[in-house]
């Protein structure tokens, strides 16, 4: 069970793992773009560009997906965390899944909070030379949740990627406890 | 004295006016029962709530318009105005250099044409929602209209042809639309006497092939028939598939005075053809090619321009050669419409000076050429006895009846110009079911689908060619009219009328489910294979050849790369080829240039266009975006500067800084 937890994490390759809509009355079908662990999608092949126009009426930067290192070197730790849960697994030490689940979870953590860096940035280095400026406002969308931003309601959500490392933590934990369980205590 | 007189008149006013007041309600009465869209819930019927969709799209020919106008049934709603034969500023189209082509024929570019008979594409006898046909009348052309993005792709003009009036009445598969000429005249063309028309003056029966997967046109054969006038047409279903029927008028043979010289005769003739055996023919060897000029004309969604190729020559069948290619059946009479019912079996010819409709049955056709049962010939071509092939007759259902469509529930609804009406009859009792009058006029009729094996018969369409007092006027020149009539019921319910782009000849129907999940909302930038196209900001550019210029120009939400351009001189030869790095749906830009003797473009996402300028006179030009896209449209503006010919002003363009942005 173990394993397949640790294995949950390279569905991270397959699916993104967070996705951002905007959703306004001209966009009545939303424009939704995916995050993965090594790229970033829109729901169309033109959604980033339409929301690099969308925002560089406000001066926010141009989200290219090559200038964001994250997009490099995150597929890698998490390559790395996955085979080595998956090695752990056979070692059927709880204690050692125990340590690998705390790992994966600060791993988790220091993620979002490089996200939500990265969601700041974006939503507060606004050019100078912006078309529209409105004193005091900032486009950062949510970490997690709904916002209104201007005229457009955004949305931001874990995606199919993201719930399968919740399924990760659920699933190890669950390894954890019942190993721990049939561990005779030393 | 002088008061008595004040009080009479006064008493005659009020009377007057009680008079006139009690007219005018006695009309308002009349005119509210005659239209039935008073009584009863006509309105909820016709009520598309905003934000919804219409349950079918129907395209009207906009007949001397030259265009083609797509509205929404049963709302009445018009969504596009399409441009076929005929230049359109709004797009740009045949303004341009990549619509121009389109339009060239063997006389050179003619920007109009006489616009009469959409027909959608058919697969297994039933509308498939993918192109849709039109005969161009005047000068003899046929077109194809992708329905993905509602926009013409091809032109096929017709050689040996002198109008184009009995087409395109397409086959049940699409392997062929028909091109009847209105006009004999001599083959080839020549010098010759008008009055030697019965002798030296042919018609052309083209029948044109259709490519099944792009829909390309190329005229397959010609039949060479008598001098007679082919007028419309419909090509066989089920049993009768492999025959097209065409009604034809002036089998007197005359050339002035038509309106009475080609009237003398109780009957006229419908040409029935053979095209499966024309097939054989050709495969035999037998068809003669003919020399002819004609121009085929492609537009292809990759390149986003069309190209014209000239034609020299066309396949042609001589009926007295050909046995059994074609045959005439007798028909009361100066027949109009000629319309194969759902199941193929009877070819129903409304003949516009007879008092009956005459249904000729397609067995006994085929009978009565087993039997041998001629009646004369005319050209080498056989006539068949009348008696042999009529299938029945409505008896005096109206006066001056034109064409006809069938629900699918064994009903024919026929047009009557005179009469002004619609009859709804029975095929095979040929009994009348019920009338309802049309204000004013009606020429075609539609029901959608009604001319395929499998209508969808929820309403019918009634054509007019006569307004008079029905709309608000609009000076001397009125609109013409559709009317909208359910014929769910046995009784036909007027619900709606409303008015027509140009003279709506016929009209196509068809379930909105089978276009709208097909329709493009943008091209795909990495697909556009324009020789000019900009695909990126960094590749703008301007390009002097001489006294050509070219700017590879790109737009995008809110500005033109380059927006700045020196070294234009008087004399040159601008091309602006604009490509819309939008993509994303209903984002198109335009682009016009003050001074342009041209008109502007409308770029769609992804698509390259190009703007020909010929700068006269010195000076800074603006140019601007005129389609409103986005919160910055007034700003996407920009220079032009013109310096004299021979100038030495440098070639430069920038965006922003005098640097390219981003």
């Amino acid at each position: 069970m173990f394993f397949i937890a640790a294995a949950l994490m390279l569905t991270l390759f397959v699916f993104p793992m967070w996705q951002i809509t905007l959703i306004a009355p001209q966009y009545p079908q939303g424009v939704t773009m995916y995050i993965w662990i090594n790229k970033i999608t829109g729901s169309e092949e033109g959604t980033l560009q339409n929301i690099n126009i969308l925002n560089h009426y406000v001066g926010m930067k141009y989200i290219e997906p090559d200038s964001i290192p994250e997009l490099k070197y995150f597929p890698i730790v998490v390559a790395a965390m996955s085979l080595l849960g998956m090695a752990l697994a056979f070692t059927g030490r709880w204690k050692w899944w125990m340590g690998w689940l705390i790992l994966g979870l600060i791993g988790c953590g220091l993620g979002l909070y490089d996200f939500y860096l990265w969601e700041y940035d974006y939503g507060h280095n606004l050019s100078p030379t912006a078309p529209i400026k409105i004193p005091g406002m900032a486009y950062q969308p949510p970490l997690i949740g709904n916002k209104m931003l201007l005229n457009f309601m955004a949305k931001s959500w874990p995606y199919i990627g993201g719930w399968f490392i919740g399924g990760t933590f659920i699933l190890g934990g669950i390894a954890v406890w019942l190993q721990k369980r049939n561990t005779p205590i030393a | 004295m002088k008061n008595q007189s004040n009080q009479l008149s006064k008493l005659l006013l009020g009377s007057l006016a009680a008079l006139v007041l009690l007219l005018s309600s006695c009309g308002k009465a009349n005119q509210g029962s005659a239209s039935g869209a008073l009584s009863g819930n006509a309105a909820s019927k016709v009520y598309v709530a905003p934000g919804q969709y219409d349950e079918f799209y129907a395209f009207m020919s906009g007949g001397f318009s030259g265009q083609i106008a797509a509205y929404g049934l049963p709302s009445g709603r018009l969504l596009k105005v399409i441009p076929v034969f005929s230049v359109d500023p709004e797009k740009g189209y045949g303004f341009n250099e990549e619509t121009k082509p389109l339009l060239n024929t063997s006389h050179g570019f003619i920007p109009w044409d006489d616009a009469h008979h959409p027909a959608l594409s058919q697969t297994n006898g039933e509308t498939d929602g993918r192109w849709i046909f039109i005969n161009g009348n005047n000068t003899p052309r046929l077109a194809r209209i992708d329905l993905t993005t509602f926009e013409t792709a091809e032109i096929l003009e017709i050689p040996n042809s002198g109008g184009n009036h009995s087409s395109p009445y397409l086959t049940q598969n699409t392997e062929y639309v028909v091109a009847g000429t209105r006009f004999s005249v001599p083959i080839p063309q020549k010098d010759v006497a008008i009055s030697s028309y019965a002798e030296n003056f042919k018609g052309a029966l083209s029948f044109v092939k259709v490519e099944p997967n792009t829909g390309r046109m190329n005229i397959e054969f010609q039949v060479l028939m008598p001098a007679l006038n082919f007028d419309l047409a419909s090509s066989g279903k089920g049993p009768s598939h492999g025959w097209t029927f065409f009604t034809s008028y002036n089998s007197e043979m005359k050339n002035s005075l038509l309106e009475v010289n080609a009237s003398q005769n109780d009957k006229d003739f419908v040409a029935a053809v053979n095209w499966k055996k024309a097939e054989e023919y050709l495969k035999a060897g037998k068809a003669k090619d003919f020399p002819a000029n004609y121009m085929h004309n492609v537009y292809s969604d990759e390149t986003h321009m069309a190209t014209s190729t000239a034609m020299k020559s066309v396949k042609v069948l001589i009926p007295s050669e050909c046995p059994g290619l074609v045959y005439l059946l007798p028909t009361p009479k100066s027949p109009h419409g000629v319309d194969v019912d759902p199941t193929g079996e009877y070819i129903v010819c409304s003949g516009k000076l007879s008092a009956d409709i005459t249904a000729h049955s397609f067995p006994k056709m085929l009978k009565a050429i087993e039997d041998k049962a001629f009646d004369g010939e005319v050209g080498g071509v056989p006539i068949l006895k009348f008696e042999s092939v009529l299938g029945g007759t409505v008896k005096e259902p109206g006066l001056g009846p034109l064409h006809t469509e069938f629900d699918g529930k064994g009903n024919a609804y026929t047009s009557f110009f005179i009469s002004s009406e619609i009859v709804k009859w029975k095929v095979g009792t040929w009994e009348v079911i019920d009338r309802q009058p049309t204000y004013y006029s009606i020429g075609h009729l539609m029901v959608p689908g009604g001319n395929s094996m499998k209508p969808e018969g929820k309403y019918v369409v009634a054509l007019n060619k006569i307004t008079k007092d029905r709309y608000l006027p609009t000076g001397p020149e009125l609109t013409q009219s559709a009317q909208l009539y359910s014929i769910d019921g046995d009784k036909m319910e007027l619900l709606l009328d409303f008015p027509t782009i140009g003279e709506p000849h016929y009209a196509q129907g068809i379930s909105a489910s089978k276009i709208k999940p097909k329709s493009k909302q943008f091209f795909k930038l990495s697909e556009n294979k324009h020789p000019y196209v900009t695909p990126t900001e960094k590749d703008a550019k301007v390009v002097r050849e001489g006294n050509v210029v070219r700017v590879y120009m790109t737009t995008i939400r809110s500005h033109f790369m380059p927006d700045n351009i020196e070294g234009i001189r008087v004399g040159d030869k601008v091309y602006f080829h604009v490509t819309n790095l939008e993509q994303d749906f209903d984002v198109p830009h335009g682009f016009a240039v003050m001074g342009a003797n041209n008109a502007e473009l409308l770029i769609m996402p992804g698509q390259t266009e190009t703007l020909l300028w010929e700068p006269k006179s010195v000076g800074v030009i603006p140019m601007y975006c005129t389609d409103f896209c986005s919160a910055l449209h007034q700003e996407m503006q920009g220079y032009i500067r013109v310096s004299p010919a021979g100038s030495a002003t440098a070639l430069r363009w920038w965006l922003g800084d005098e640097k390219p942005v981003q």
